[in-house]
């Protein structure tokens, strides 16, 4: 096998960026997967992808733009989900539909072959740069301190928001802590892993990780190491076969899935 | 013996407190003092804003009109986290998710977790007092399984042991014997007297329709439709007559 491409400057900055990124994405999908809040990261995805469109359209730096929709994203429909009183699925449901309405939108302005906007709905791994990596790494660990640091906090939080509450903690600033992490990571992936993409690494790697354990560190652990795998078989598959990175990247973090419910304790659990 | 009114020193207030979900009144303009070390059961048909009651003490239901003390500090906008700290609510059974990746032991933590404040550890003292709540309400063995997989009385138990590691000076039990054989109906009862008496507690219960849960308290208040329809000592108040015209649909208000 030809490994001389591991001494090339951008495959090392995606082998890098593969790792900070998938890391990063697998620590928030914990948090999101846990709180049955799947939904409400789907749309801020989407919203961080409009953000960064506009922000092209406009001239300014996408992360500014994505940073920005997400952020709004989860001022809307935080509370929705919060609220506990009716299901939050149509209102999400809604922003969803609008914030990938403007994604078509600002998609249809942009000028020229419109290749910045489809870099950032695909991500481009191979082409990122020292920047991007320096800002997904900053962010992964970021999120890794936040974790350690508020481990209790979050673990009450997920457990029971109310009760977290009831026993005296702070169980809104962590709330909206933990969503406005979500945004910051999906901003940090745009560039490198893509509006369509993160949502994957998200939802994927902690959802395979959630069928596998009844520890919420070990969950941490197993959806990071589910995060990085896939992000690097997605290179591997790439660099091997020709294939395009993230939809290698989407069909092995699928199969992790796949595999960790077949072979889930939880679903022998239940049919007992 | 409840404590006489006027020696004994009120630890929960409220005012014509008003709450309302949406369009519906909750609560209509309830006054009620409640003393310490009391034990008060309160007593309902669904809707009469019984656990809307319980969550304007603890602060998770706000008053749209109205004023609450606890503690004698005024809570009317919301109870701080250092108030919250100091009541233990035991909310009613809910369904877990079984594959929620947290054990029994971290759940009952969880009490402890308000005080030990934020970026620290619980310290050993803590989880000496997690240990013996849990064995305490029984549980012991089950304490590293995860808590999804409980039946509904041991989850009951496991949020009566998170409440008590917060060494609460208020309890509150929102129907805590409702869906219970029994046996874990008396045994729980049995404990919630005991620790409420070794404590010096000011514990407030709600039962749905209880009358042996309700006879343990000193006090027992009467709700419906959001107001509250009557209150006096737990004999009085329990008189099948007075029962039977407070669950009934067509009865009048008080």
């Amino acid at each position: 096998m030809d490994l001389s491409i591991w001494g090339y400057g951008f495959m090392q900055n995606a082998v890098l960026a593969g790792a900070f990124g998938g890391a990063a994405c697998a620590a928030v999908g914990v948090l999101v997967v846990t709180m049955q809040l799947s939904f409400l990261g789907v749309a801020i995805a989407h919203a961080a992808f409009a953000g960064a469109l506009l922000a092209t359209i406009l001239g300014v730096p996408p992360a500014v733009g994505s940073l920005a929709f997400s952020l709004a994203a989860v001022a809307a429909v935080g509370p929705l989900a919060d609220r506990g009183e009716f299901s939050p699925d149509a209102p999400i449901g809604i922003v969803f539909s609008l914030t990938l309405g403007l994604a078509f939108l600002f998609m249809g302005l942009l000028p020229g072959p419109r290749t910045e906007g489809l870099d950032l709905l695909w991500g481009s791994l191979l082409t990122v740069s020292r920047a991007d990596v320096a800002l997904l790494a900053g962010v992964a660990f970021a999120v890794g301190l936040l974790v350690l640091l508020f481990f209790k906090e979050i673990q009450a939080v997920i457990f029971h928001r109310e009760l977290a509450l009831a026993v005296g903690m702070p169980a809104q600033p962590i709330y909206y802590g933990l969503l406005i992490a979500v945004g910051l990571v999906i901003t940090a992936s745009l560039p490198s892993i893509g509006g369509l993409l993160v949502f994957t690494l998200i939802l994927n790697p902690a959802a395979a990780a959630y069928q596998l354990t009844y520890s919420l560190r070990h969950m941490f652990l197993i959806a990071v190491a589910f995060g990085v795998a896939s992000t690097w078989a997605g290179l591997v598959g790439s660099w091997l076969f020709r294939l395009p990175s993230g939809a290698t990247i989407v069909l092995v973090s699928t199969a992790i899935f796949i595999a960790a419910a077949a072979g889930s304790p939880k679903r022998r659990g239940k049919a007992r | 013996m409840p404590p006489r009114p006027e020696s004994a020193d009120p630890v929960i207030r409220l005012e014509d407190a008003v709450v309302a979900y949406r369009e519906d009144m909750a609560l209509q303009e309830v006054s009620l003092t409640v003393y310490r070390g009391e034990w008060l059961g309160i007593l309902g048909p669904n809707g009469a804003g019984k656990t809307t009651l319980l969550t304007v003490v603890n602060g998770l239901g706000r008053l749209l009109r109205g004023r609450a003390f606890v503690f004698g500090r005024e809570i009317t906008r919301g109870c701080p986290a250092s108030l919250r700290r100091r009541i233990g609510y035991v909310p009613q059974v809910q369904r877990i998710d079984p594959r929620m990746p947290i054990s029994v032991r971290e759940v009952v933590r969880l009490g402890a977790c308000g005080r030990v404040g934020l970026f620290r550890r619980p310290r050993p003292a803590d989880e000496r007092l997690v240990d013996f709540w849990i064995d305490r309400v029984g549980i012991g063995p089950l304490s590293g399984r995860p808590i999804g997989h409980l039946s509904g009385g041991e989850q009951q138990r496991a949020a009566i042991a998170r409440a008590l590691v917060q060494q609460p000076e208020i309890l509150l039990l929102d129907e805590p014997t409702t869906g219970l054989d029994r046996t874990s109906r008396v045994e729980i009862l049995d404990l919630v007297r005991d620790v409420h008496r070794e404590r010096a507690m000011t514990t407030l219960m709600v039962t749905h329709a209880h009358r042996r849960a309700a006879a343990l308290c000193d006090r027992v208040v009467l709700m419906k439709e959001g107001r509250i329809w009557g209150e006096g000592p737990a004999a009085a108040m329990l008189q099948a007559e007075t029962l039977n015209r407070l669950y009934d649909p067509e009865g009048e208000q008080g």
